[in-house]
């Protein structure tokens, strides 16, 4: 079966902390920390996006796979829910960056949060089918929250891009299942430049509703339990969610541990559980069984079970670490600063 | 070639000259220069114009000033060459006349760079640069030269010191100068602790946006003599260009092209850099008064700065550079400066510098240098007393 | 002033793919790639992949910018010799501007450069962070 042959990661620098959110708006910064179980977000620069953070994701990823030649590549899939265009692909930007162009399929994807693993099943479907050798699925976002919204405290930037393919394999992909319904829990309507929410009904019946939906029945398909798992990732909005959604399918804090950033890298949108899962590969060992599962609005969750090869040894540290990407060399900014790199500020243009 | 003379000079006012259009500054000057030469037509015009197009949206500006100078029909043509526009309008005439090909020729100078806003203005300077690999990343003139000052300290332990006396000395310089933009002493703390605009440089260490306009009338030594004026000879001319962006030039801290232009234009002139007793050099920026001494061998690198410590540069120094005030005091309106160094050079010369700006001691022979962008074109001339 | 699409589109595999033209008389590279070596004239050359890290030669720090980057405002230019030798010029980005020094390692990043108003382009090239691992 199809699996990831080479995988990475990248975000910003920049980080805010609840409490800077907080003072502005006037709101108890304790609370919203202990609420949400989140501290501080990943804030893109202006000089990052979308597609600027899939280039180097994606770089990190062939350096993972440095036998695959870009041109080899027979797909680029791009998930987010911020492409820079409305119409124009971020695919053919990064496509070309990384060489994959011409002869290469190309679309973007969006599905709300779960854009990006929706690129990732579609990519390791096109690889088991035979129709190619290679795919790049890549999962991104610079999400925007509303100002003193609750998503304000939330919305992050980062990426994760992963290359499929059928040998010399890192995690192979042994089942994947899908779930959705029609759920209006959050949108955005085109040219609105921030999304709409339905508070506390993107709870239960959405976040939770979806993510169990499809969780059982991967467990179910595969026959497996949650105890076979070494490692767990499922959608991260805020640190309390995928912790809630874990226990409740019989998974440990210690299963979720490394692939659990939203507390201190936010809510990457399209990139959470993609990006929860290059956490995992930072930590995993061969044969380790990885547990994942994304949710996005709208609504749908795309669970897949993924097993790790001895692989995982020899590449693990040709690119950085998604880990050290998070802890490291931070720069924090204040809220004045994070609002003009937002363009929340309205400007005389 | 025929020796060329320069007879015959003016300039308009000079600085933020609201109630003068583009075309009116340029016969400000043209008609001062014809009337202090005494000649009754030109043979031909050079107009030395960075940028008429993208600041106010005039080009063909050999036509446009015949016509407003009230010659319709003469020989006109625009020559460019970012800042250096002015100095090549003088070597363009210099051809012409030298070469026999006409006898009485103007080399002018205009620009006009207030009827726009600061990005307008700022856009239109950046074309001197590198517009794909030097401005499409956010590169600005004084971030170039800042650049070029960073590699020059880091080189040569040249000073925030050194950069500051630079301006000082242009403006005590220019204070004395009626035409100067900014005609008043600055001092040292004032360089220093102005508004920083690309690190090292401060605001003070920057050449201003100025309106302006200046002409010459160049001519055989026969009729210079016949018209009975005052009157300097060219003795050479000598032009060169090097990469146009600051990052391919593999000395960062020196200006190839005005190395190679010296060193012509003293070749055409049988002379070496040690007969010139004074000159008007390049000042876009302090930085580049140093950068540009060096390079055409005033001082070894690195002793420029010293040397402007000690005051060898002052008008009372052992080489005084940029008695006019420079671009900095003077003001800096892009096509124009080339041709108001000759300007100055004629008057101090032939013993016209007004008040205390003239240098003592009758000087033979002078040099002007000229610069565009961040080095990419120079152009010199060497001039001596008749 | 707004920029035609086909004038960046032209310079995207220098811009996107930091490529670069190595002649084969002089061995000397060029970025961006250019027809005629500037030193020999010759006009042989293979389009080459530059490193992804270097250091700085020089540096400045702007701190007045141009319209268009004033959301930028103060942000720092260098010039980089990357770790083949060629030069290449670019901003640095994600570092305190007051902490850049000469000599300093970096390593080259994709970044938005320009972005042309609410309806223009999006134009996309490399900047420089400091080299942290």
């Amino acid at each position: 079966m199809a699996g990831i042959v080479g995988y990475g990661a990248h975000m910003p620098r920049h980080r805010i902390k609840v409490e800077d959110i907080a003072g502005v708006w006037g709101a108890d910064a304790p609370s919203y920390k202990k609420g949400l179980m989140l501290r501080e977000k990943s804030v893109p620069p202006p000089d990052m996006d979308t597609i600027t953070l899939s280039v180097q994701a994606a770089r990190n990823a062939l350096k993972r796979a440095s036998h695959v030649n870009p041109a080899d590549i027979g797909a680029i899939y791009i998930g987010s829910e911020s492409h820079p265009y409305a119409v124009k692909p971020s695919g053919t930007v990064v496509g070309e960056a990384i060489g994959i162009t011409p002869h290469a399929h190309c679309a973007d994807f969006e599905f709300a949060c779960k854009a990006g693993s929706e690129a990732m099943f579609v990519g390791l479907s096109h690889v088991d089918s035979g129709a190619m050798d290679y795919c790049l699925s890549i999962a991104a976002d610079t999400s925007q929250g509303a100002p003193s919204d609750a998503l304000e405290y939330s919305a992050a930037a980062g990426a994760a891009a992963f290359i499929m393919g059928k040998d010399k394999l890192v995690a192979e992909c042994l089942f994947t299942h899908s779930y959705m319904t029609d759920m209006p829990d959050f949108w955005r309507r085109e040219h609105e430049f921030y999304p709409q929410h339905g508070g506390r009904f993107t709870g239960e019946e959405a976040y939770f509703a979806h993510t169990l939906g499809a969780s059982k029945a991967i467990l179910e398909k595969s026959g497996m339990k949650p105890a076979d798992f070494k490692w767990a990732v499922f959608h991260q909005p805020n640190g309390k969610f995928p912790q809630r959604v874990s226990r409740m399918l019989g998974f440990t804090q210690e299963q979720i541990d490394p692939g659990w950033l939203a507390p201190r890298l936010g809510n990457t949108y399209s990139g959470a559980s993609p990006i929860g899962l290059t956490g995992c590969l930072d930590v995993a060992k061969p044969d380790d069984l990885i547990f994942m599962c994304s949710y996005g609005s709208g609504a749908g969750s795309d669970a897949f079970i993924w097993k790790v090869t001895e692989r995982i040894e020899e590449v693990r540290n040709k690119a950085v670490g998604t880990h050290k990407l998070l802890d490291e060399n931070k720069i924090y900014v204040d809220y004045g600063t994070y609002a003009k790199f937002r363009r929340k500020i309205k400007k005389n243009d | 070639m025929r020796t060329v003379c320069v007879v015959g000079v003016g300039m308009s006012q000079w600085g933020e000259v609201w109630r003068r259009s583009l075309r009116q500054l340029f016969v400000d000057a043209a008609s001062k220069a014809i009337k202090g030469a005494g000649v009754d037509h030109l043979d031909s015009l050079y107009v030395g114009c960075m940028s008429s197009g993208l600041f106010v949206g005039q080009e063909h500006l050999g036509s446009v000033m015949a016509d407003y100078l009230g010659m319709r029909g003469l020989p006109a043509m625009r020559v460019e060459s970012a800042c250096a526009s002015g100095g090549m309008a003088i070597r363009a005439a210099f051809m012409e006349v030298g070469s026999g090909m006409s006898d009485i020729v103007m080399a002018s100078g205009v620009e006009k760079m207030t009827d726009c806003d600061g990005d307008q203005a700022t856009y239109a300077l950046a074309t001197a640069a590198d517009q794909e690999y030097e401005v499409f990343h956010g590169a600005t003139f004084p971030g170039l030269y800042a650049m070029m000052a960073h590699a020059h300290m880091a080189k040569y332990g040249t000073t925030r010191e050194m950069l500051s006396q630079v301006a000082v000395k242009n403006h005590d310089n220019g204070a004395l100068n009626p035409v100067s933009q900014y005609p008043f002493k600055i001092t040292k703390e004032a360089v220093e602790t102005g508004v920083m605009i690309a690190d090292p440089l401060h605001i003070l260490d920057c050449s201003p946006i100025t309106d302006g306009a200046a002409a010459v009338i160049m001519t055989t030594e026969e009729i210079a003599k016949k018209l009975g004026k005052p009157y300097v000879r060219i003795l050479g001319s000598g032009a060169a260009t090097d990469s146009i962006a600051l990052y391919q030039r593999p000395d960062m801290t020196t200006i190839k092209a005005a190395t190679l232009a010296s060193e012509r234009a003293l070749k055409m002139a049988g002379r070496k850099i040690t007969d010139i007793q004074f000159a008007e050099v390049h000042d876009c920026f302090t930085i580049a008064e140093l950068a540009i001494l060096e390079s055409i061998g005033v001082y070894e690198r690195g002793k420029a700065g010293p040397a402007t410590l000690a005051g060898e540069t002052a008008r009372d120094g052992k080489f005084p550079v940029n008695t006019s005030g420079g671009l900095k005091s003077k003001g800096h309106p892009v096509g124009a400066t080339g041709v108001a160094q000759m300007i100055e050079v004629y008057k101090q010369l032939t013993g016209q510098a007004e008040g205390e700006r003239q240098v003592k001691g009758s000087p033979k022979i002078a040099m002007t240098q000229n610069m565009g962008g961040s080095g990419g074109s120079s152009v010199v001339h060497i001039v001596e007393v008749a | 002033m707004k920029m035609f699409s086909s004038r960046a589109w032209r310079e995207n595999p220098q811009r996107y793919r930091m490529e670069a033209a190595k002649f084969k008389k002089s061995g000397k590279t060029y970025f961006p790639p250019r027809d005629i070596d500037p030193e020999t004239g010759d006009t042989e050359n293979e389009i080459v992949t530059l490193p992804e890290t270097g250091k700085v030669l020089t540096y400045t720090v702007i701190r007045v910018a141009p319209g268009q980057w004033s959301d930028q405002s103060p942000y720092a230019l260098a010039v980089v010799e990357m770790d083949d030798g060629t030069r290449v010029f670019g901003q640095m980005t994600d570092c305190n501007v007051d902490e850049i020094k000469i000599g300093m390692e970096v390593r080259a990043e994709f970044r938005r450069l320009q972005t042309e108003g609410h309806s223009g382009v999006l134009s996309y090239a490399h900047k420089f962070v400091p080299k942290w691992y």
